[in-house]
């Protein structure tokens, strides 16, 4: 029993399976067993006592061997299968059943209650008189300010130019150190629409806040994966003049709604579809993914995109009422990952 | 339908855009009433309060200086009154022997006559209470006796049977650690049941007790919770305890007694517009900036029990305070009224769901999670299943 204990432990673990098989095979027969063990057993069969699991043998080695075999004869199981469900497709042809949709988390999401349905009058009337009513009239025309936190470094510096160059009508001050609270009266007064203030930490940007002005909402946002132009590999010349589309994605729920609202207020209403500009705001799993292309259509249905601009990515933190006002402000919703991010399968954007 | 039903609404809610809210929380249904049929911003609803007899009417405070009558018992509106004076929005709404009295943010506290009995809609009585009133609010033992506090507005007690002077003016707290004025911002008042003393809340996030029968002006007891401005207070059913809500979403329980904290409740995500506790049940009703409805059970266990998402900001709420919530004999009796009061009223929500009891909806993808979850890990080499 020894002599064949050191011989397996002595072969690797490897190349040497059969071997041990069968060796494990002829120990089965004698050792393992109950009590009535004739020698006429087949050498082959190992009799587990039931209720048996490989996580009982205390051999590290040889429960590793067993584990191993278990999963390889799991695999061979599973291809088996797989090639006998194509088989029997191919054989009923048109008649087979569709093939079942693999489950993700998205499609697994957990029901929203808030998530707005189209037809619903009381939200539509919500929407049609929020603070962005006004843009979405056509009464006002937007005029961003974009700053950034006090003494920014490169980074922080280009990604605000870069972000210039592609939302029109907007304008970047040196912080210098002002009160936020006291730059916005100002912006209020000099007709600006909406305020954003690139937070930087570590010298590189990872915080965005986005004031509407007048007296609309705060929306504090984490930014991560920020790619300046240049990092950005295979992309176009750099954006023109031309004031872009946007395409808003999956904002779906009350909260994503204003959300989305937010974004779409800061470009103008009237896109100029002869630069093929887009800015898209793609909402998935409660990331925000900006990103800005120009587009061709090379035919109907086909059409080819450079990536221009800068890309980033934010993550809703909080949504205020009201202009800047961290510490007496309303809040409308706030995010509390101990208790909001509990289910994988709960998004609130 | 829903006018109909409208006795048996536990918990009605005025919202931003200018609708009144009743929910059932045990046939899960809310119904929106407007005065107009259409909601508009301009009658957002600031402040509500229940009528004369019992809990059958409410008064309904709205934005633009109009208090509207309105009977749960029909389920529509009766009527109106204009209540002008001052600036700002009602912060306080109160009823006694069928007088009116209103208090606005500019600090004009008026009392107006029954509108059946005289024609004139003068005031029988103003004061001014100081600008930057937050909340203004009726000691409901003794119906003629008001609170009134806001922001650089110390909390005073007026009696309007009295004199033009305030029965009761708090002091301010002795100068901090660093020699400074502390700030006052009195949020919400309520009066203790069973004594002359009164607590309110602080937008700098300090709950204090006030005895106008000792001799100290200053607050008996002081109690902080949290970093933000608490912005809604209730009295839990015992009286030991209120329960503040802030602008962040929390809502904690602080003993009087002792000035500690016992627990919070978790929930929320907006700030906090309305709180009420029932009078005898351990129900909290809880209502906010992020459009919710929520129901927590205060204790034995605390959590909540109902959650009803309601479309519109939601501003300030009353809780039905009747012990049996389960009664609904007429129902079975109204089904030829159903087209003509569906006119009448908005369209009926139909959706809710209990927190506690949550039903799935019909869609294969909730019942693949179903089955994801009741599929066992397979361990490997287990003889047994």
């Amino acid at each position: 029993m020894a002599k064949a204990g050191d011989k397996s432990g002595g072969s690797g673990k490897k190349g040497l399976k059969r071997k041990a098989a069968t060796e494990e095979a002829q120990e089965a027969a004698v050792g393992e067993d109950g009590t009535t063990e004739s020698g006429v057993q087949p050498p082959k069969t190992a009799a587990f006592p039931p209720g048996f699991s490989i996580s009982e043998i205390k051999n590290k080695q040889r429960r590793h061997l067993m584990f191993t075999r278990w999963k390889q004869q799991q695999r061979k199981e599973k291809l088996a299968a797989k090639k006998k469900l194509k088989k029997e497709r191919e054989a009923l042809g048109d008649k087979a059943p569709p093939k079942p949709v693999p489950k993700t988390i998205d499609n697994q999401r957990v029901y929203d209650e808030t998530i707005v349905d189209p037809n619903d009058e009381e939200v539509a009337y919500d929407e049609a008189t929020d603070e962005f009513a006004s843009y979405f009239n056509r009464q006002t025309s937007p005029k961003i300010l974009i700053t950034t936190s006090d003494r920014p470094h490169g980074r922080t510096v280009r990604l605000c130019e870069q972000l210039c160059t592609v939302i029109p009508n907007s304008h970047v001050y040196y912080r210098r150190g002002l009160a936020l609270k006291k730059i916005i009266p100002q912006c209020i007064s000099r007709d600006f629409t909406d305020l954003i203030v690139i937070n930087e930490d570590r010298k590189i940007p990872n915080g965005l806040i986005l004031s509407h002005l007048p007296s609309g909402p705060t929306a504090h946002f984490k930014m991560s994966s920020v790619r300046l132009r240049k990092e950005i590999k295979r992309r176009g010349k750099d954006p023109t003049e031309h004031i872009p589309e946007i395409i808003l994605n999956n904002f779906t729920t009350r909260l994503g709604h204003s959300i989305g609202r937010m974004f779409a207020s800061l470009f103008p209403h009237n896109p100029q579809f002869i630069g093929r500009q887009v800015a898209t705001f793609h909402n998935q799993r409660d990331y925000i993914f900006f990103r800005f292309h120009r587009y061709i259509f090379k035919s109907e249905k086909k059409v080819g995109i450079q990536e221009l601009g800068p890309r980033f990515t934010l993550k809703l933190r909080s949504l205020q009422k009201g202009t800047f006002d961290s510490k007496y402000g309303e809040y409308e919703w706030v995010h509390k990952p101990r208790e909001m991010d509990t289910s994988r399968r709960k998004f609130h954007l | 339908m829903a006018a109909a039903a409208a006795p048996w609404n536990h918990v009605w809610v005025g919202t931003d855009t200018g609708i009144l809210k009743g929910v059932n929380l045990q046939r899960k249904q809310a119904a929106n009433f407007t005065a107009s049929g259409q909601p508009r911003r301009e009658e957002a609803v600031s402040a509500l309060c229940w009528g004369a007899d019992g809990e059958t009417q409410i008064l309904v405070g709205c934005a633009d200086g109009t208090v509207k009558h309105f009977s749960t018992e029909e389920g529509r509106f009766q009527g109106q009154r204009q209540c002008p004076g001052g600036e700002g929005t009602f912060r306080g709404l109160a009823q006694v022997d069928g007088t009116l009295i209103t208090c606005v943010d500019s600090g004009i506290l008026r009392v107006w006559p029954d509108q059946d009995k005289e024609a004139s809609s003068d005031p029988l009585l103003e004061l001014r209470v100081g600008p930057g009133v937050c909340r203004m609010r009726q000691d409901p033992a003794r119906p003629h006796i008001v609170a009134t506090g806001g922001k650089e507005n110390a909390l005073k007690v007026w009696d309007l049977q009295g004199s033009e002077e305030p029965l009761f003016r708090a002091k301010n707290v002795r100068n901090d650690w660093l020699d400074l004025r502390v700030p006052i911002w009195d949020q919400d008042i309520q009066f203790l049941p069973e004594s002359q003393k009164l607590v309110t809340c602080t937008g700098y996030h300090q709950v204090r007790v006030y005895d106008p029968a000792s001799p100290q002006r200053r607050p008996v007891l002081e109690a902080t919770y949290g970093e933000y401005p608490l912005t809604a207070m209730t009295l839990t059913p015992e009286g030991n305890s209120v329960i503040v809500g802030n602008t962040h979403g929390q809502l904690a329980e602080i003993d009087l007694r002792q000035g500690r904290l016992l627990g919070c409740l978790k929930g929320l995500a907006g700030s906090v517009r309305g709180l009420q506790c029932h009078p005898s049940k351990p129900l909290l009703a809880s209502c906010g900036l992020d459009r919710i409805l929520r129901i927590h059970r205060i204790r034995n266990p605390r959590g909540l029990e109902h959650k009803v998402y309601l479309k519109s900001q939601l501003n300030c709420l009353l809780l039905s305070g009747r012990d049996n919530w389960e009664d609904e004999p007429q129902e079975p009796q109204e089904p030829s009224k159903v087209p003509s009061e569906d006119t009448e009223t908005d369209e009926l929500w139909a959706s809710l769901e209990a927190a506690a009891k949550r039903k799935l909806p019909d869609w294969e993808q909730t019942q693949g999670t179903l089955q994801a979850r009741q599929r066992k890990k397979k361990r490997p080499g287990s003889t047994s299943s």
